[in-house]
């Protein structure tokens, strides 16, 4: 066992890498390679660039094998090394390196963000094969993977905010893949906008390590914080805090994942579900060296998620929408890793063992989704499908592994993941645990009737809609990732997660729960089977209208909307932004350049001046320049001789 | 080799140039004064790199050539490079040849090889300022550069370019007017102590009294502020930049504005070290609103070229405050983001021009869905909107965020403030993106093309440089890094210590 004291907050101090780890750099490179030619390459690229795109990110897949292969021989104390790729930027104190940092954190992110990511590749071969332009989504695709393994994989700040804002560039792309939709577009941009909100929290987070610390090495950083006065590390926590909101979806800054679904089914999958969007937990894990030392940052933290999971949850509940009733979904679970995170060293390991779990079935899902809307006719409402069980049994059997995994049906990943969150949570507070456990009972609601609206009951869809299974290439990628949502929770066997991630986050025992662990496992299951049974008596035993019911109760309608977020960023900050822009407008028109041109009127009648000496115009202005000239060298001669 | 005095060489041949240009048999519809004026630039790009191959990175002004020129006066002809000229030089000598192929056919209607020839002379003149060494000498060149923008902006462009061209003209005699008083006070001082002598490296010698130090500071400074522009004085520049053709726009924006935050570099934090610290709340708070103010009005806009004229408002406050922060990473930060700026909207400009061309209009409302039929343009445009937003891994990143770090560095709130522009750029950016690119193919535009090759051609190695030096900016930290250490230290700021000391180093030590 690393020798490692419980409560200690572990400090990053990597080794330099050699053998087999002086390939690290080549698992960003690799998909960054992919990019760069299918994007350059434009379309003489057409014919194999989506093979290519494959190809890449399961190259980068089979180096990350081999370096987590080594990393589990090697001591515990020996798990951190880093590869010092070329000085970025440097002047004065400031010194950046393009350095990565391989670590038992880093190493699990590789093997999520290069393993999910190749098969959401390889389903992206048969989803995008009518789409005249799949090459390029192959290379914005290719240009997402690299993003995020420079941000999982750097060893400063500088380099993983370089990752964060290569992936949201990613996101904008893909999210506006189709951007010939105006509301692609539109969402797109949404979505940059508010992630550049959470970047004002990043950059500013970056400037005040530099200040402070005088680098933004995690090393250094990590060394050095406990010197730090706790208002400092609080006001650090609270703006990367701010930062992971944006790219989480996480309360107040939620707004953009929904309008995200915009974007390709598989982009959903690998961008807004599996990886991108729990980069926010990541970072928070990753600067654990801060927030262990800035209680209220953590409280804040603990507060995010917890609005988070119910706010989320209640979305779920009210889209008929598929894509986006998983994408609330997706804002509730990451709240969850979020939780876990904010709940210290207790809850590190679990959060990113949840964060791994929620990458296996909610890709599943958004991928059966697709499966689905493949054989609808791209339709994504919920209310025009039903009976499906029949036409898709592979899609039907792969989502309802994912379904399981979501609700926690004992057993299945997310059932290990989700109650080490819950338990944590009401070791530390049973107000939290409570709110946490509510969570999981809507998640049963909202999942079920999913489940059941695309599944079960009568077929609701039109005559000339003819479902059908999807092509291997699709289903193959369903069923790995099926596979893995029933059996990630092995990671929690003899408690193998906690004791690989200790040398990262700690080894932090949680305080005793109120009730033995197996009580509240039970009340658990029980909630989560109240969510399934309420949901089953709603759209199980009754017909699903095909439209939506319109005389609902203020709640429902308030879920419908979101609950009322973008009315709340429209009203708070865009209305008056336009408004103040608008006055700006006027004021630099009339006042500031008023004043300083000297009225129009003045103006005016100089142009008609010179447009009376228009014959002469270049001789006049000569002529005045050899005037001034003259003027400056009459008034040297004063001052020479004053 | 080594006596061949290169900086007079690189000013002087695209003077050479424009005057070959001009005085070309001009047979109607004739492609030799272009050609002509495009062997002349690159003949000027190739001197430019030849010095910088022969610059050393850490000697100070090289390439000095001094010789008497009013010897009662002090004036002196005196040029030399360190590494903010020669930054700033390269930019210009890589950008002139690059207009020109872009506005190949800008100034077709009217007389293409004025248009080559005004843009040389602005070029030489241009150059000419970046290596002066002699305080009058640079006061000359940087009045000179007002005939040939002039007649730029004032010839070739849009209905409206005559009122614009006078109002350019109109605030740069106000600001020069201003600049010659100071320049003229200067001499007062300096002859005061002894033989009077314009040298930059003489007159930092001379002990000035507190208060002349702050009125010449002054002086310089409005003239510079004007130049750069700064907030409130930077009404010229949007009509300026929506009236003039692109091309014209990128030798104002990217390469003469330049000399506004060049010269309270050069002149300000080298003349006026004490003066300058004393204005610095000033100018900070100046360059803060120039940032915010800048980015909302940009924002509002509904002509592109007009919207890019203002997002560079907000780009030299950040400059400014780079400079005013007096720490190496506010400095260098600065000194990279001129570079920076001058190939990110350079890039901006030019397409914008592509696409003003084939629209036939700059409203951003009556363009819409170019995407679907000219790809290339769109993205390339992105990658420049990007560069521009600071996007990591494009170049303006770089030296944004070390401007951002200086600014924290001098007051927690002006970092706060500052970086409340990396959201408001987005918008900008993207939402011009979103208005012209994005949606279904407007009606009409079935037969818009994409880039030709001679389009390509003039933006390529602006994407190229915006990529490389995103990711590896350290030859242009390695040439910045010196002369900003220098200034400091001439300026008498040290950067400040980390607040909480890194155990680790001290250990070793």
């Amino acid at each position: 066992m690393y020798a490692f004291n419980e409560g200690a907050i572990p400090v990053v101090d990597p080794t330099s890498a050699d053998g087999v780890y002086s390939l690290l750099w080549l698992v960003v490179a690799l998909p960054l390679a992919g990019a760069a030619i299918l994007l350059v390459g434009g379309r003489y690229t057409d014919k194999w660039g989506h093979l290519l795109g494959t190809l890449l990110p399961i190259g980068s897949f089979v180096i990350s094998l081999l370096l987590f292969a080594d990393l589990l021989g090697r001591d515990d104390g020996d798990r951190q090394i880093k590869q010092h790729v070329f000085d970025w930027i440097q002047t004065g104190h400031l010194d950046v390196g393009m350095d990565l940092l391989y670590d038992p954190l880093s190493a699990l992110f590789l093997l999520l963000v290069t393993g999910v990511g190749s098969l959401i590749h390889v389903y992206s071969i048969g989803y995008m094969a009518h789409d005249p332009r799949r090459r390029r989504f192959f290379g914005y695709l290719n240009l997402f993977v690299a993003s995020m393994l420079m941000l999982v994989l750097s060893e400063n700040f500088l380099g993983l905010f370089l990752g964060w804002e290569g992936v949201g560039l990613a996101s904008y792309l893909l999210i506006g893949f189709w951007q010939h939709k105006p509301s692609a577009a539109a969402a797109a941009k949404k979505a940059f906008v508010i992630n550049r909100v959470g970047d004002m929290g990043m950059s500013t987070a970056i400037m005040m390590l530099f200040v402070t610390f005088g680098s933004t090495s995690f090393t250094v950083i990590s060394a050095n914080a406990a010197g730090a006065s706790e208002t400092k590390l609080t006001i650090l926590g609270f703006l990367l805090l701010l930062g992971a909101c944006a790219k989480s979806a996480q309360f107040p800054l939620q707004a953009w994942l929904l309008d995200a679904m915009e974007g390709p089914t598989p982009v959903s999958a690998l961008i807004h579900a599996a990886t991108m969007v729990t980069a926010g937990v990541y970072l928070i894990v990753r600067s654990n060296f801060i927030f262990e030392l800035a209680p209220d940052a953590q409280t804040a933290v603990v507060v995010i998620a917890l609005i988070s999971i119910l706010w989320g949850a209640a979305i779920g509940c009210a889209k008929d929408d598929i894509k986006k009733g998983l994408a609330g979904s997706t804002m509730s679970q990451i709240g969850y890793m979020m939780l876990g995170a904010g709940l210290g060293a207790a809850g590190y390991a679990f959060a990113i063992f949840h964060l791994l779990t929620h990458g296996f079935f909610k890709a599943n899902m958004f991928l059966g989704a697709g499966s689905v809307m493949h054989g609808m006719n791209d339709d994504v409402d919920m209310r025009h499908y039903g009976a499906l069980r029949k036409m898709m049994p592979v899609t039907f059997l792969t989502f309802a592994m994912g379904y399981l995994a979501i609700i926690g049906f004992p057993g299945f990943s997310g059932f290990w993941s989700k109650d080490k969150i819950i338990e944590t949570a009401l070791a530390d507070n049973w107000l939290v645990g409570i709110c946490a456990l509510l969570g999981a009972g809507i998640t049963g609601f909202y999942m079920t009737r999913m489940m059941l609206m695309t599944f079960f009951g009568e077929k609701r869809w039109e005559r000339e809609v003819h479902p059908h299974e999807s092509p291997s290439v699709m289903t193959i990628p369903l069923i790995v990732l099926a596979a893995l949502s029933v059996l990630g929770g092995v990671m929690l066997a003899g408690d193998w997660i906690q004791d690989f991630l200790a040398p990262v986050v700690g080894a932090g025992a949680h305080d005793d729960p109120p009730l033995p662990a197996l009580a509240i496992t039970t009340i658990a299951v029980l909630v989560v089977a109240t969510g399934v049974a309420i949901a089953w008596m709603l759209f199980g035993r009754q017909q699903v209208p095909r439209t939506a019911p319109q005389d609902v109760s203020f709640v429902t309608r308030a879920a419908r909307e979101e609950l009322y977020g973008n009315q709340i960023n429209d009203g708070l900050v865009v209305n008056p932004s336009r408004r103040l822009i608008g006055g700006l407008l006027l004021v630099d028109k009339h006042v500031v350049d008023g004043t300083f041109t000297g009225g129009p009127l003045a103006l005016g009648d100089l142009g008609g001046f010179l447009r009376r000496a228009q014959n002469g115009f270049v001789r006049t202005y000569a002529l005045s320049l050899l005037g001034g000239a003259l003027l400056v060298v009459l008034a040297l001669l004063a001052v020479n001789l004053a | 080799m080594n006596d061949l005095p290169w900086l007079t060489v690189l000013w002087a041949l695209p003077l050479v140039g424009a005057l070959v240009t001009a005085f070309l048999p001009k047979a109607p519809g004739s492609v030799l004064p272009k050609q002509a004026g495009l062997v002349f630039s690159l003949l000027t790009l190739a001197v430019g790199i030849a010095i910088a191959v022969q610059y050393d990175t850490g000697d100070g002004m090289q390439f000095t050539e001094t010789h008497t020129w009013i010897e009662a006066f002090g004036v002196h002809y005196a040029l030399g490079v360190d590494g903010l000229s020669l930054l700033l030089i390269l930019m210009t000598v890589a950008l002139v040849p690059l207009v020109l192929v872009a506005a190949w056919n800008e100034a077709d209607d009217r007389s293409p090889a004025a248009f080559v020839a005004w843009a040389l002379a602005l070029e030489s003149f241009s150059l000419a300022v970046f290596a002066a060494t002699d305080v009058f000498l640079f006061y000359v060149v940087f009045e000179a550069t007002l005939i040939p923008a002039y007649f730029l902006i004032g010839r070739f462009g849009r209905a409206g370019r005559g009122y614009a061209a006078l109002k350019f003209l109109m605030y740069q005699l106000g600001g020069g007017l201003v600049l010659l008083a100071a320049v003229i006070g200067l001499y007062v001082v300096s002859s005061d102590a002894g033989t009077p002598s314009y040298l930059l490296g003489d007159l930092q010698q001379l002990d000035i009294g507190t208060d002349t130090q702050r009125w010449l500071f002054v002086g310089f400074m409005i003239a510079f502020a004007i130049k750069a522009p700064l907030f409130p004085v930077h009404t010229w520049l949007a009509d300026t930049t929506e009236k003039a053709t692109p091309g014209t726009s990128v030798l104002l924006v990217c390469v003469l504005d330049k000399i506004g935050t060049y010269g309270m570099l050069r002149f300000c934090l080298g003349l006026f070290p004490e003066a300058s610290q004393w204005a610095t709340p000033v100018v900070v708070a100046i360059a803060l609103v120039s940032i915010v103010y800048g980015a909302f009005v940009a924002i509002g806009q509904d002509d592109i070229l007009r919207l890019i004229g203002l997002t560079s408002l907000s780009h030299f406050g950040f400059i400014t405050l780079g400079i005013f922060a007096f720490t190496s990473q506010g400095g260098t930060g600065a000194i990279l983001y001129m570079v920076n700026h001058g190939v990110a909207t350079a890039a901006l400009f030019l397409i914008a021009g592509y696409l003003i061309r084939r629209k036939g209009t700059s409203l951003i409302s009556q363009i819409t869905g170019v995407e679907s039929k000219a790809p290339v343009l769109a993205g390339l445009f992105l990658v420049a909107g990007l560069a521009t937003l600071g996007l990591p891994g494009l170049s303006q990143f770089v030296s944004e965020i070390l401007v951002l770090i200086s600014a924290f560095d001098y007051h927690w709130w002006v970092g706060a403030i500052a970086v409340t522009g990396i959201v408001l750029a987005a918008v900008y950016v993207l939402w011009l993106y979103q208005r012209t690119m994005t949606g279904p193919t407007a009606p009409g535009d079935e037969a818009l093309t994409d880039l030709n090759r001679r389009e390509l051609v003039a933006v390529v190695p602006l994407m190229l440089a915006l990529v490389f030096f995103g990711f590896y900016p350290m030859p242009l930290l390695d040439v910045s890094n010196p002369t900003v250490d220098s200034l400091l230290q001439h300026v008498g700021v040290s950067d400040d210590a980390p607040t909480v000391a890194d155990h680790a180093e001290e250990g070793t030590h």
